[in-house]
């Protein structure tokens, strides 16, 4: 079966602005997300990782107009959501649904979980409003939750259980692509391994679509279909999972997986401990905006950004955004820590 | 345990807080050993308790928390039982803790150096001025890039990794015999807790220090401890080198922990969840606490909570199944691996 394309994101940007002087006036800009382009095709499950502040947030927020971009085409099922009215995009919000960290945030305290489950297919139009009850109840089921709890209100679930409630809600439209931004992050272990299984089980049941948001690879590298890497507003690096974890090309990636403690006490392993921290994205560096950090920048590096490319050691649909990634595999650079 | 020159052991604690709604005991039955010079982790889910061991063993618990029984012996003395001076003196000499979030216990008006100084001046008796030298030493010592400048800092200046970096810096002004660090990374990036994990390594193995080290990430335990106690429902569950933690965990909720953990270093097939949700303070299963979610529980499981008993290597165990009263199979299945009972 040919990949059909659902979401196409093409040279996105969202700069925020920051007020300055006794004017008020735009002094700069925060480049949370600039100039990023990726697919994501039907069915399948599609994550962003990065450290905190990369944008990957923004990405997500973005491409469901919770922020207007600043630039560049969001384009669902052809239909370029950036360009579209605010009236026209609400329709959307069916087909898009997105699932927060935080379920106590994103849940209205004060309503029972039907009421707010019927809020959300009443703003939709989903079912006539005395099919919805029934519908509620099974939803409460799927995500494994019991019928007679839709009368109860959010304080008396446990986070793992609110979760679960954000997942019913979003379900509650029939969405067709669901951006979940650090949605398991907050669960304790045992407690995230349930909402894992019960998304990839939704997945399959009713062929959804996932953007997957997190700063978690272990999570990632269960979920995932394709990863996208984030450093600073800009994808360094795509490929499909396995690439990603065994091949990965870019120098990031490679410090950002290898920091990564392994709960397995024999697994002694190399580690790229990284110097400094991550610079701001108001003043992001020139050239490559890795460079800062990264062992093997060169004064190109400090000048010329690289674009996303692939090579001859990647599979297809692998590319990474690195001027040296033949030299480096080939071991013909070495690293200056 | 097999004797071990221990500079910490804590026995069978007990810590309550009275609320509205009645006694919560917080913690329920913790007991382990800190080996001199050692790294003791002490993991365990949301609520477990992990904490409020910690803070019973320096006495800051909050007004409505009281510690209830047990012992906490270091160096021969009973912490439970000394004085609130004397705790005093313990207290940043010779225990000292850092917090999850470094930004809630730094002073946001002071500069770095001041806070240091602050410890040096009223633990060790230092003047002003020795204090800022010794400051600047401390900000070096912990890899804080030009220090003279950093001491002069106000914390929100600073990156969060460069504000736990402070913390330790603080807690190391007096040169502690342990330092307790209570999920020192987990509001940090993974490159910059790669950086605070080889500092904190790095630090204990230069002063010779015993570090007990709380977090719910079994990656980071299985990378720096040497021991590590599983808490479960207020109870430590499971104490045991971390070899055999992580390669024949012994105790069901071991089991499902690490069956549960997504991995980024190998491939998985579907995760093992733990079914169901931990019991609520208010209303704890009255035996084991475990035993509602337990694929192996029994009536005795039921009935009456196991006592946490020493096998013969010296690691420690709460669970009938390692108990002569175990009722069932001799061969347990627990989430697809298989146990011998002691029975
Ligand atoms: N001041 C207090 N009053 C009442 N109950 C409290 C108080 N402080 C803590 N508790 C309760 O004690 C239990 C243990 O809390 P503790 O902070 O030790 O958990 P933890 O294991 O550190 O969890 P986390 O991983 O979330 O930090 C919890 O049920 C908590 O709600
Ligand atoms: N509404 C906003 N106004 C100004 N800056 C913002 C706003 N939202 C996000 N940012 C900034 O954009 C960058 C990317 O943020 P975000 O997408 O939330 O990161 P992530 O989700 O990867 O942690 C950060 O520097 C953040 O502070
Ligand atoms: S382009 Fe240069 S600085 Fe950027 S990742 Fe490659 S080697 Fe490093
Ligand atoms: S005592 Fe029983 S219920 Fe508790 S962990 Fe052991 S087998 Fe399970
Ligand atoms: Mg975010
Ligand atoms: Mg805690």
């Amino acid at each position: 079966m040919a990949k059909q394309e659902l979401l196409k994101v093409e040279g996105l940007k969202q700069y925020f602005p920051i007020k300055g002087g006794f004017l008020g006036r735009t002094v700069n800009h925060v480049k949370a997300v600039d100039d990023i382009s990726f697919t994501i095709y039907e069915g399948e499950t599609v994550s962003i990782v990065g450290e905190s502040g990369c944008g990957k947030s923004t990405t997500g927020r973005s491409i469901l107009r919770l922020e207007e971009p600043t630039e560049g085409k969001v384009e669902f099922q052809g239909v370029d959501l950036a360009t579209i009215s605010k009236r026209q995009m609400r329709d959307y919000r069916k087909d898009l649904q997105i699932i927060f960290q935080d379920p106590y945030a994103s849940i209205n305290p004060r309503q029972t979980v039907a009421s707010v489950l019927n809020e959300a297919m009443e703003i939709q139009n989903v079912l006539p409003a005395n099919k919805r009850r029934a519908r509620i109840e099974e939803l409460l089921e799927t995500v494994g939750l019991l019928p007679y709890q839709a009368d109860r209100f959010p304080h008396e679930f446990s986070g793992g259980q609110r979760q679960r409630i954000g997942i019913a809600r979003a379900l509650s439209v029939d969405p067709k692509l669901i951006i979940c931004d650090e949605a398991v992050s907050a669960l304790d272990v045992s407690i995230q391994a349930q909402v894992l299984n019960l998304l990839e089980d939704l997945q399959e049941q009713y062929n959804l679509t996932y953007l997957f948001i997190s700063h978690d690879l272990g999570v990632v590298r269960h979920i995932s279909d394709r990863i996208i890497v984030m450093y600073l507003g800009k994808i360094v690096e795509i490929a499909d999972k396995h690439s990603l974890f065994e091949n990965p090309q870019h120098p990031y990636t490679k410090a950002l997986l290898s920091a990564i403690p392994v709960p397995d006490p024999d697994k002694k392993k190399e580690r790229i401990v990284l110097k400094g921290d991550v610079p701001s994205p108001i003043d992001p560096p020139a050239g490559c905006r890795f460079h800062t950090r990264c062992p093997f920048a060169t004064d190109k590096c400090r000048t010329e950004e690289p674009k996303l490319r692939t090579s001859d050691l990647m599979k297809e649909g692998h590319e990474a955004a690195c001027h040296y990634m033949e030299e480096i595999s080939a071991g013909a650079m070495q690293p200056n820590y | 345990m097999i004797s071990k020159d221990n500079v910490l052991e804590v026995r069978n604690l007990q810590t309550s807080f009275s609320t509205d709604k009645g006694e919560v005991r917080a913690v329920d039955g913790v007991s382990f050993d800190v080996p001199k010079g050692k790294t003791i982790g002490i993991v365990g889910e949301s609520g477990s308790g992990k904490s409020i061991t910690s803070l019973s063993i320096l006495r800051l618990l909050a007004e409505n928390g009281k510690i209830k029984g047990g012992e906490i012996r270091y160096k021969g003395e009973d912490l439970t039982k000394v004085s609130e001076k004397r705790m005093r003196e313990l207290r940043g000499n010779e225990i000292s803790m850092i917090f999850q979030e470094p930004m809630t216990s730094l002073n946001p008006v002071y500069t770095v150096g001041q806070q240091i100084s602050e410890a040096l001046i009223s633990h060790q008796g230092m003047n002003k001025k020795q204090a800022m030298v010794r400051s600047v030493e401390l900000l070096k010592l912990v890899g804080i890039p030009s220090p003279e400048k950093r001491v002069k800092a106000y914390p929100f200046e600073l990156s969060g990794g460069m504000r736990q970096r402070v913390m330790i810096a603080m807690s190391l002004a007096c040169d502690p015999e342990i330092l307790i660090a209570d999920e020192p990374t987990t509001a940090l990036d993974v490159t910059i807790q790669a950086q605070i994990l080889e500092l904190i390594k790095d630090l204990q193995e230069r002063l010779g220090m015993s570090v007990i080290f709380i977090t719910h990430d079994l990656g980071v335990v299985a990378e720096t401890c040497d021991y590590v106690a599983v808490m479960y429902a207020g109870q430590v569950v499971e104490y045991s080198d971390i070899r055999t933690l992580f390669k024949q965990p012994k105790h069901p909720y071991s089991i499902g922990l690490l069956n549960s953990l997504p991995r980024h270093d190998i491939d998985q097939e579907k995760l093992m969840p733990i079914k169901g949700n931990v019991p609520s303070p208010h209303e704890m299963p009255t035996g084991c606490r475990f035993a509602p979610r337990c694929p192996a529980a029994t009536d005795l499981c039921r009935a009456k909570m196991p006592e946490l008993m020493t096998d013969d290597s010296g690691n420690q165990i709460r669970c009938w199944i390692y108990s002569d009263e175990w009722p069932g199979e001799k061969e347990v299945n627990v989430y697809g691996e298989t146990r011998i009972a002691k029975g």
